[in-house]
């Protein structure tokens, strides 16, 4: 009661910001009921009839929903392949740059395109990519090519995602390694130079293994969000032409429930991800506990 | 010529690919300001231009004169100025007892702050929140979704964590109210995260599209980017229906594709004033928001 009396302030603070929270993020956890329901319009939620797992046996057996895990799984894979060692091999070349003006003037134009939004994103990379118009068919006529509608072929769905991602964020991802490779005791780089080590033989033994636990937290962390391939990009870049390779399931769940209107099993498919989200987000957190002993968040 | 001649063969390879990765980093830009001060004629002739040719400001004339664009403009101004102010008043006054390592249920409440990061309704859910609230086909719609996170609410908490607990506790000796400490003692010792988290939240909110195309109907409250979205849309649709003969049958004053470039730009520059004076404080900002106990 005391201590209460004592600090009373400090829980009027916290009010506002935990009743958002639990209106905004713990009531829609609350919605997941959608998912067991068979969800009438007329009846509302709470009055719709139950349905149990009826949604989800629906999911498994659908060929859609397996094409869609395939795609999410296939279009995180790729962006790790590619996108997860970029930015460290950029902050490793930058790193050893010795010009503090030239390094940053480079670093100030390498952030800049995380802060474009996606629809300008998708602008560019479709107009880059028209078949009459566009920058890279110009290119391929120019050599003798003949166009090609990239953004209609599913063949080159992936790729065009990807590349896009990597170009975007690569210069934002340094940031985090620059935070490492600060945290690296100067004095090793001195007694190396002293036993007579170049710069190779430096950034082998002393750099990398200096970030090498971020490096690990960061990639656990890609693996437990692998479910999650971002709206926007997607969204706004396919169309039916591609959803054999594009089709994932934030776009899924979006066009089955709000535009099809099949809204319970909508929420299944959102529920899926969720669920199995958690669980791979949770398992990375605790091996990224065991193998170097601090906890993602 | 001492530091030149200490530039090794290596420094030279690095140095190339670095500027490299600048240029294409660059290249995008520069085309897309070129070819929106360009007419369509010279666009056609080599869109791979990052000079204009045949000067022109009748893309920019015509993006302006369009009501849409100035009222897309305004809404994402309010919700962007909306959800920076509200947002950052809310982690300020959250992340300050979560920082207090005497605070009893602390534990717990982070608890329901990472689980609240971690796991989600999903869309559908959140949709119909909004619905049964009243929210939908409103610009509140927009601000409400992303105006407080667990992970901007963790960067500011860690960071309140290292603020010397001796400098309030010589306020609160002198009898300052714990609101007084807090907004005269500990928020101006935060300007750095302050800083960094606006220009997350405002980024954010100004580039936000998903909530607009799932909360937004009606064409007035239609934020900057649904309407960008609408111009890069008719302009590709132009450009694989007609192959440029629209040109020659003068459909258009301005050609669609050359106006997509012209919104592109427009629809950039606030961020473009603002990026490089708040560049410092955000690399700052990033830094000791990571450094983690």
């Amino acid at each position: 009661m005391q201590y209460l009396k004592r600090h009373y302030w400090l829980y009027i603070f916290l009010i506002p910001g935990f009743s958002y929270l639990l209106l905004f993020k713990y009531v829609p956890m609350a919605g997941i009921v959608i998912a067991f329901k068979d969800l009438s319009l007329t009846k509302g939620i709470l009055n719709s009839d139950w349905v149990g797992w009826y949604h989800f046996e629906t999911l498994l057996t659908s060929s859609n929903f397996y094409r869609v895990l395939r795609n999410s799984l296939l279009l995180s894979f790729y962006q790790i392949v590619w996108g997860f060692p970029a930015p460290i091999l950029l902050a490793l070349m930058l790193n050893e740059v010795r010009h503090l003006a030239f390094k940053r003037v480079t670093q100030t134009i390498i952030y800049f395109p995380h802060f474009i939004s996606w629809v300008v994103m998708a602008g560019i990379v479709m107009s880059f990519l028209s078949p009459s118009t566009g920058i890279v068919n110009y290119v391929l006529h120019t050599l003798g090519f003949d166009s090609v509608a990239f953004l209609l072929k599913p063949e080159y769905f992936r790729s065009i995602i990807v590349s896009s991602e990597v170009w975007k964020e690569v210069g934002w991802g340094t940031i985090i390694y620059f935070a490492a490779i600060s945290g690296i005791d100067p004095t090793l780089y001195e007694s190396a130079t002293i036993d007579g080590a170049n710069r190779f033989q430096k950034m082998w033994h002393i750099t990398l293994p200096g970030i090498a636990a971020t490096i690990v937290i960061l990639l656990l962390l890609k693996l437990g969000n692998i479910l999650d391939n971002g709206f926007e990009q997607i969204y706004l870049l396919y169309n039916p032409m591609t959803y054999a390779t594009g089709d994932v399931f934030e776009t899924y769940t979006f066009r089955i429930g709000l535009q099809q209107g099949r809204i319970s099993y909508g929420t299944a498919v959102g529920l899926f991800k969720a669920v199995v989200g958690f669980a791979l987000i949770m398992s990375a957190n605790s091996l990224a506990r065991k193998i170097s002993k601090k906890s993602i968040w | 010529m001492r530091s030149l001649k200490r530039l090794t063969g290596f420094d030279v390879i690095n140095y190339g690919l670095i500027v490299l990765v600048s240029m294409a980093m660059l290249y995008p830009f520069a085309n897309v300001l070129a070819v929106s001060l360009s007419s369509y004629s010279a666009y056609i002739e080599n869109p791979t231009r990052i000079w204009p040719d045949e000067f022109s400001f009748a893309a920019y004339r015509e993006m302006l004169s369009k009501p849409i664009l100035w009222s897309s403009y305004l809404n994402t101004i309010i919700v962007t100025v909306c959800g920076v102010f509200f947002g950052i008043l809310l982690y300020i006054v959250t992340a300050y007892p979560l920082s207090k390592g005497y605070l009893k249920g602390r534990k717990l409440l982070m608890v329901a702050v990472v689980f609240s990061m971690l796991f989600n309704g999903g869309i559908i859910p959140n949709f119909y929140l909004m619905r049964e609230l009243g929210l939908l086909d409103t610009l509140t719609a927009l601000v409400m979704p992303m105006l407080f996170t667990g992970f901007n609410l963790i960067l500011m908490k860690t960071f309140m964590e290292h603020i010397p607990e001796e400098l309030e506790e010589a306020a609160r000796i002198d009898g300052a109210s714990e609101p007084y400490v807090l907004f005269r003692i500990v928020v101006p010792l935060s300007k750095p995260i302050i800083a960094t988290l606006c220009l997350f939240t405002a980024v954010t909110y100004w580039n936000n599209f998903f909530n607009a195309v799932l909360y937004i109907r009606s064409v007035d409250k239609w934020p900057l980017m649904l309407y960008l979205n609408e111009i890069i849309r008719s302009a590709n649709l132009a450009s694989t229906s007609a192959d440029g003969n629209l040109a020659e049958q003068g459909a258009f004053d301005v050609m669609p594709e050359t106006l997509q470039y012209a919104a592109i730009m427009v629809v950039m520059i606030p961020i473009l004033c603002v990026y490089p004076f708040l560049q410092k404080y955000f690399v700052k900002g990033i830094m000791l928001g990571s450094v983690k106990g």
